[in-house]
């Protein structure tokens, strides 16, 4: 994921964005197709969650920054559609870990990308805020028709939340709608089954007792 | 929105405050001039002795106006350091600038005793001084800028800065020690930091190197507004890190070591008033905090350097000293109030 996100270098193989391999891209054109949410945290906390957001739309600015009504309007969208009304004159470090990942998601929407792809986007958050956040990821990628792309060790959630799944389990990594993964066995082998089995049925992780 | 006519009124302010403490600061000194003959050698008109003007013009304005380049160039030197480092203790005293600026001050002032066979020069001239002090500063700010790409910590930058600080002192104590009264007390004399020994073409030249410092943070606020997020955010939001950074810290060097050769180290300007300015405008948009900090540093050297003066004596405390004490509390206060400083 950090290697999608141009974060880290790639160890072998090869990404190609737009049928252009990612590493021909400048950082100005990929900035307009990919946005991303990191597991770092921000450098500086002063920011508003306005002031955050709108640094999302960096890429369409000119030299100084200035937000054109358009840009106004996409930020707006962004705080609307992710629930931050109320916070957005709020300085980051006055806010929860749920409430910060909730702007940085925010934020991504307003660099207004066909693609965002975010690294584990629920660690630190308790299971409540986990299916929020989620939740919310599934309805912005079914109301804006955009692409979430995310890793998560939340396998139970991914099965109910997500349209579609890659199981990175070294055994060639099946790509497939949950359903079709269900049917084809793929969760079954996922985990030692003397510790945990998957049941079919509820279409969830049973721990053997 | 009615923030950007908040930001307008705020600048007036601190305009009008700048005025007033460039006007006391030019009518304060060791020989008392009434403020109004102070105004009228200023705008041209009469004045009551010939020998007034002449104070006015060849000494304290060349001062007043070193003294706003030097606190708006380490203001803004301190911003820039503060969001390249990610962090809110980094300004060019403490990550050892000036200390590279001080080593190589010193190397050029009791080093050429301790080689006389090889150089004999007697009192080091300015510009060479100048010359020094700015590759001293590069250096360091160069080797700052490697061990900070390589060191997540930004607490350990800090203590790199430090002991940057403490080798610079031994290597000084060594010189010191062998070299002869006259070149120690040049050496002494340049370290306590002075806005007062600048003739108008120093001060031009100071000018050139800040203004060129000045534009290249003005091309970088896109960058310097991104890289809030970190680096990798930054990157993402398509800014050429590589050249945004190596932009910033020419400024950065530009800045801080143009102003400490002339100048000598002066402490604590750069790491406070970009805080003392975040208090006011509650913002950490560069669009805003590079023309404040820029007016803030100002007004804070000026009124340092009033309190330098010590009006209507004759004696004059080194400026250092002053920004020290005034500057010192302030970063201990700030970090008390708000626990954490941030940036």
């Amino acid at each position: 994921m950090r290697t999608l996100g141009r974060v880290q270098r790639k160890l072998a193989g090869s990404i190609w964005v737009n049928n252009i391999p990612l590493e021909h891209h400048t950082p100005l054109e990929l900035a307009s197709k990919i946005s991303i949410v990191l597991t770092e945290p921000i450098a500086s906390k002063n920011l508003t969650v306005r002031e955050l957001i709108a640094l999302g739309r960096q890429p369409y600015t000119n030299w100084l920054g200035t937000l054109s009504p358009d840009d106004a309007s996409k930020i707006k969208n962004a705080i609307a559609m992710v629930g931050l009304e109320a916070l957005q004159y709020k300085k980051c470090y006055e806010l929860s870990d749920g409430q910060l990942q909730k702007v940085m998601i925010a934020r991504a929407l307003a660099q207004d990308t066909s693609l965002i792809l975010l690294d584990e986007p629920t660690t630190h958050l308790d299971l409540y805020h986990k299916v929020h956040i989620l939740k919310l990821l599934k309805s912005i990628a079914h109301e804006t028709g955009k692409t979430i792309l995310f890793t998560t060790h939340e396998i139970d959630m991914a099965i109910q939340l997500c349209d579609k799944m890659v199981l990175l389990d070294q055994k060639g990594n099946t790509f497939g709608t949950p359903g079709e993964l269900i049917q084809q066995k793929h969760f079954e082998g996922l985990f030692p089954p003397d510790t945990i089995r998957f049941d079919p049925d509820t279409a969830s992780f049973k721990v053997n007792k | 929105m009615s923030t950007s006519k908040t930001y307008r009124s705020s600048f007036l302010v601190l305009t009008l405050v700048l005025l007033g403490c460039l006007g006391l600061n030019v009518s304060l000194g060791s020989v008392s001039i009434p403020l109004k003959d102070t105004f009228n050698a200023i705008v041209g008109g009469k004045v009551s002795q010939d020998s007034w003007s002449y104070i006015i013009w060849n000494y304290r304005m060349p001062k007043a106006f070193t003294t706003i380049l030097v606190g708006s160039g380490l203001s803004l030197s301190g911003l820039l350091m503060q969001t390249l480092f990610r962090n809110p203790l980094a300004g060019p005293f403490v990550l050892g600038i000036s200390s590279g600026a001080s080593l190589g001050a010193a190397l050029l002032i009791m080093g050429s005793s301790l080689l006389s066979g090889l150089f004999s020069f007697g009192i080091v001239s300015d510009v060479s001084l100048a010359i020094a002090a700015s590759i001293g500063s590069f250096l360091v700010l160069l080797a700052v800028t490697i061990v900070a790409s390589r060191i997540k910590d930004t607490m350990a930058l800090l203590i790199i800065g430090l002991m940057f600080g403490s080798i610079t002192a031994a290597i000084v104590s060594v010189l010191s020690y062998f070299t002869d009264a006259t070149k120690l007390q040049q050496f002494v004399y340049w370290s306590f930091g002075s806005v007062g020994n600048l003739s108008w073409q120093q001060l031009l030249l100071l000018a050139i190197i800040i203004i060129i410092g000045l534009l290249l943070s003005i091309l970088s606020m896109k960058p310097l507004n991104a890289l809030l997020l970190g680096e990798n955010y930054a990157r993402s939001l398509g800014v050429n890190i590589k050249k945004s950074r190596l932009i910033i810290i020419i400024a950065t060097g530009l800045l801080a070591g143009g102003i400490t050769a002339f100048a000598g180290p002066i402490a604590f300007i750069g790491l406070a008033v970009p805080h003392l300015t975040r208090q006011i405008f509650d913002t950490t948009d560069h669009r805003v905090l590079i023309p404040a900090v820029l007016i803030y540093g100002a007004i804070l050297l000026l009124l340092c350097d009033i309190l330098a003066q010590l009006p209507t004596s004759a004696y004059i405390l080194p400026i250092n000293a002053i920004t020290s004490i005034i500057g010192a509390p302030v970063v201990i206060w700030l970090l008390v109030r708000k626990k954490k400083m941030i940036f």
